[in-house]
């Protein structure tokens, strides 16, 4: 099942590599809203430290949703996702594989951007090691569930504006804790933010396993 | 039948109250190819689907090589298909599409074969040019090149004629008959009336979602085609 993951993982890769579609368009408008909440709070005449992990996750959240709705999109020209679905093996590769390669974009869009979003907002770096934990996890709750639903949505005429009506309810879990978490990395608060580690593990093992367990009944006409 | 290949019993398909197909049998021996024609809305391409396990039957059984088939599994291990879409990538090259492929089959010698198909399907030349470069005839080429790529021993087709020019319709007959030669078994749904009837040893009619007619094609000149044609389905083949 691996191999087949792996494989869809190296042709999205591959694919975006050429198109250039998800990546540029996560990183623009995510960019686009770090430069106008800098404008808006102006943080050379205010301290945005108590505000900057929501702004942050905020900008990360809606910039993201245009790349995992373009996700399923590609498979849908030529009927390419029927080939994926008539591959043998597991259908639920399909939905790892993804995942992976969703997860691995927009890692990506946020090694480039979270130093601009200091930079931008004015506000020193802090946070090291859990920051770059509370990243990975909440970025593996975003893109598992908003895999999940991009799978779901495509089959709809309306994918593009089901997405975020279905995403952003469900992840109401992961803004608070995702926030919390970098609020506590900032302050230095480890135990503040280990807590909300945990429930951020919590919430990626549920979006993690319940579509790889279901996914393959999404895929049937 | 011996059990070695694919059947069908009672095949229906509803979507709410429309019946799409209705209590469809059929049978199909290895080395054996079958072509089904029937008008637009017969259910040909239904009927394909639910062969794929794209779809599940709303009631019916599909049995391969014997066993009914439940997740479809081992039946899509061993089918290749040729559907309404390519299943192709616009932005991959025509080798990294095969490529792609033959990784979720687990083709052994992988590259090998890739350089193998693409040869044998015209497109040697064309190895490293984006298929969104291509012609129809030559994405058609690509797609017959995909379906045969993981050696099946099933073949599905829907329409595989489509955008090909007279070379290509000729490769995809010589493509049938060695496939058939090696045992293979192939289900053809065609408009094309008389190079399908050349290749086929079978043929089924499906009108409104039910077989309304079948023959030998060894033993059916067109004029017999087109009188059990028109019985069938109430007009003459276009």
């Amino acid at each position: 099942m691996l191999a087949k993951s792996m494989a869809i993982v190296w042709k999205d890769v591959v694919v975006e590599f050429r198109a250039k579609e998800i990546l540029a368009a996560v990183l623009i408008f995510a960019a686009l809203v770090a430069l106008i909440f800098g404008f808006a709070f102006d943080p050379v005449e205010h301290d945005l430290t108590g505000i900057f992990p929501g702004l942050m996750w905020v900008a990360y959240f809606f910039a993201g949703t245009l790349g995992l709705n373009r996700s399923f999109i590609t498979e849908k020209q030529n009927d390419a996702l029927q080939g994926l679905v008539l591959a043998p093996g597991d259908r639920s590769a399909i939905f790892l594989g993804k995942f992976l390669a969703n997860w691995l974009f927009m890692t990506l869009v946020e090694l480039i951007l979270t130093p601009v979003f200091f930079a931008l907002l004015n506000v020193s770096f802090k946070g090291g090691l859990l920051l770059a934990a509370v990243l990975a996890l909440a970025t593996v709750g975003f893109t598992a569930a908003g895999t999940f639903l991009s799978g779901l949505a495509a089959n709809t005429r309306a994918s593009e504006v089901l997405l975020p009506i279905l995403l952003f309810p469900l992840l109401v879990p992961v803004v608070i804790g995702a926030v919390r978490a970098t609020a506590g990395a900032m302050a230095g608060d480890a135990a503040t933010a280990v807590a909300w580690l945990r429930a951020l593990a919590a919430y990626d093992a549920v979006f993690v396993v319940v579509p790889f367990l279901v996914f393959e009944y999404l895929l049937e006409g | 039948m011996s059990g070695a290949g694919l059947a069908a019993r009672g095949i229906a398909k509803r979507f709410g109250y429309r019946e799409i197909l209705r209590d469809v049998s059929l049978e199909l021996e290895p080395g054996q190819i079958c072509a089904i024609f029937g008008p637009n809305g017969a259910g040909k391409s239904t009927l394909l689907k639910v062969l794929a396990c794209l779809t599940r039957p709303s009631a019916g059984e599909i049995l391969w090589e014997g066993r009914p088939v439940k997740d479809g599994a081992s039946l899509r291990a061993a089918m290749g298909m040729v559907g309404h879409g390519t299943f192709l990538y616009d932005l991959l090259t025509a080798e990294e599409n095969l490529l792609f492929y033959g990784r979720l089959y687990r083709v052994g010698d992988l590259r090998r074969r890739v350089s193998e198909i693409l040869e044998r399907v015209g497109l040697g030349f064309a190895a490293r040019d984006p298929v969104a470069t291509f012609s129809r005839g030559m994405k058609q080429r690509l797609t017959i090149g995909r379906a045969l790529l993981h050696r099946p021993r099933l073949l599905l087709m829907d329409e595989p004629f489509t955008g090909l020019d007279q070379a290509g319709r000729s490769l995809l007959i010589d493509l049938l008959r060695e496939f058939r030669g090696g045992g293979g078994a192939c289900l053809l749904i065609s408009h094309d009336f008389a190079e399908t009837l050349d290749v086929a040893d079978r043929f089924l009619i499906l009108n409104r979602g039910r077989i309304a007619g079948a023959g030998d094609c060894g033993a059916v000149g067109p004029a017999d085609f087109a009188r059990l044609y028109e019985d069938a389905v109430g007009q003459p083949p276009d």
